[in-house]
């Protein structure tokens, strides 16, 4: 079954709030590397002036974990995950993703697009915070290998 | 001050320049912060099966290493407001020896309030991610 061609025009609702937890921050850095200490310290995310250990740029990809498999369930979206590879990804933020956050996601579609055999499939994911402010956009582009790749 | 003033940066200056080894273990640790569970990341028979040359980290935990190595330099001083790549090589992690990734980010570009960081990710002399940029703030 080919991507839909039509998954831009659907409306997606948000996923359930996550809530960034100071234990899942440390242990996204430990993964990552990311030894900083205002990604593991309260004290020094603290003083640097952040309200909370800091997650580190690309954490924000676990909460919009969510978003992906919304649009995986999809019964008609005709995207077969054993045939998906990450294309490209870019963060975009307001303000830096602290421990605390409870963050709600949005998913939209925006691009699909055939490419020799492939579809590219593009989607945003907004993040806002319990205010409802902006924190960060997650774009991601998938791209899923036709039969013959 | 403008943030070249106050990081005393200027464009084409390396900032990190570091040989990471990722390993099976690394895999497994990534998968688990992340929440990625793909067998590509951990059988060799699945990663077989779908044609790959082998087990494969995920692209999302280049990606972070990546950038650890900027956060690591910047430390307490500023926060990444943007952060962009694209996977254009996959990175093949043996069992025994793992891969060894290496990273190089240098400042592209400076403005009043950011500053853009290029990095440069390779991998068995190949790079691994493309167009892979960061943008920094100070606080």
């Amino acid at each position: 079954m080919p991507v839909n061609p039509d998954l831009p025009e659907r409306t997606f609702p948000p996923v359930a709030p996550y809530l960034v937890g100071r234990e899942k921050v440390r242990e996204f850095a430990r993964a990552t590397r990311a030894s900083a200490a205002v990604h593991h310290d309260v004290e020094a995310a603290r003083s640097a002036g952040f309200a909370d250990v800091v997650a580190p740029p690309t954490f924000p990809i676990v909460v919009a974990e969510a978003t992906l498999q919304q649009l995986l369930a999809e019964p008609d979206a005709g995207i077969d995950f054993s045939r998906v590879v990450h294309g490209d990804q870019r963060f975009t933020y307001t303000r830096p993703v602290v421990a605390g956050d409870e963050l709600t996601a949005t998913l939209r579609v925006t691009g699909v697009k055939t490419l020799g055999g492939n579809a590219m499939v593009t989607s945003e994911t907004d993040m806002v915070d319990a205010a409802g402010q902006h924190v960060v956009t997650s774009v991601s582009t998938l791209v899923v290998r036709g039969d013959g790749a | 001050m403008s943030i070249a003033d106050t990081l005393s940066l200027e464009v084409g200056q390396v900032v990190a320049d570091e040989t990471l080894t990722l390993t099976r273990d690394s895999l497994v640790r990534y998968a688990g912060a992340s929440g990625d569970f793909n067998p590509i990341h951990y059988r060799d028979d699945v990663a077989a099966q779908v044609g790959l040359p082998g087990v494969l980290a995920h692209g999302m935990l280049t990606m972070g290493v990546a950038i650890g190595t900027v956060t690591d330099w910047l430390d307490a001083r500023g926060w990444v407001s943007d952060y962009q790549v694209r996977f254009t090589r996959p990175v093949v992690v043996d069992p025994v020896d793992g891969a060894v990734v290496q990273v190089v980010a240098t400042v592209g570009a400076l403005d009043d309030d950011e500053a853009r960081i290029d990095l440069t990710v390779s991998y068995g002399g190949q790079t691994v991610l493309g167009k892979a940029q960061a943008r920094i703030r100070t606080l």
